[in-house]
């Protein structure tokens, strides 16, 4: 069951991120995109991380996407890869390296010793979001807090980099 | 249950498909989609790893990438659109000022 449900998603993932890649509309790209976003995030779920299933699709598929869908139209980007590349070889050379990218990662990947996949009590407790949360307010506190400086500086700077009538 | 491998399998894909995007599109908004498609399958792979390993810690960390990425979303949409401004493209061949 839970492999189907596995294949399933997968072939949407890769789907949405093919589509992502060759569509000429920026706005087409940016809906892809959120569709490999979702199925990410229910894989998150398939692999027993509830929270983290929830903070995918509400920030990535959430709260980013509607970042770029905003900052798409707003620019009026939707198309600008009209002119021929200027680099000619470049095509062929990046999907060359893309290629050997992937069957590097895959041997790397598939290389390493295997356990099989843990199962019963230790599971349900790993899949807990609240041993997340107990993790995270005490063990990584100054982490965590840091995260929180980290978007403040963010905020800072779209503010900053975003005013009118000043130069930069 | 599924594999691991099969979680790192399709990580792999993902990963080399936002590198392929980096690569080949030249529209800066794509680019920048390509780089949020690899953050994700560094993600999925961390996120396996962690159940493989029953490491929360791991878990833990994916919620950080996703924060920060929040961050750096922002500030490079915001970079974008500042760019967009003063040159009127999102072609990244387009902005070469810094070019030797």
């Amino acid at each position: 069951m839970d492999l189907i449900l596995f294949f399933i998603t997968a072939v949407i993932a890769i789907t949405g991120a093919v589509a992502m890649l060759v569509s000429r509309n920026a706005v087409h790209s940016a809906l892809f995109l959120l569709l490999n976003f979702t199925a990410i995030s229910v894989m998150y779920l398939l692999l027993s991380a509830p929270f983290l299933f929830a903070i995918q699709l509400t920030v990535y598929a959430g709260a980013i996407m509607v970042l770029f869908l905003f900052v798409v139209m707003l620019l009026g980007a939707e198309k600008v890869e009209d002119a021929p590349d200027r680099i000619a070889w470049q095509q062929p050379l990046a999907l060359l390296l893309g290629l050997a990218l992937l069957v590097v990662s895959v041997v790397v990947g598939l290389g390493g010793a295997t356990t099989p996949p843990p199962v019963g009590e230790a599971l349900a407790q790993f899949s807990d979001p609240r041993s997340l949360g107990a993790l995270l307010f005490t063990e990584y506190l100054l982490p965590f807090e840091v995260t929180g400086f980290i978007l403040l500086i963010a905020v800072i700077g779209v503010v900053v980099l975003n005013q009118r009538g000043r130069k930069i | 249950m599924v594999p691991t491998s099969y979680y790192v399998l399709l990580s792999a894909i993902l990963f080399t498909i936002g590198v392929l995007g980096v690569l080949l599109r030249r529209n800066v908004i794509v680019v920048f989609m390509s780089v949020e498609l690899m953050l994700n399958a560094a993600n999925l792979a961390l996120v396996a790893f962690a159940r493989e390993r029953l490491a929360v810690e791991a878990q833990v960390l994916v919620f950080f990438v996703i924060t920060v990425a929040a961050a750096e979303v922002a500030v490079g949409l915001a970079l974008l659109v500042s760019i967009f401004r003063t040159k009127r493209t999102a072609d990244v061949d387009e902005v070469s000022t810094l070019k030797g």
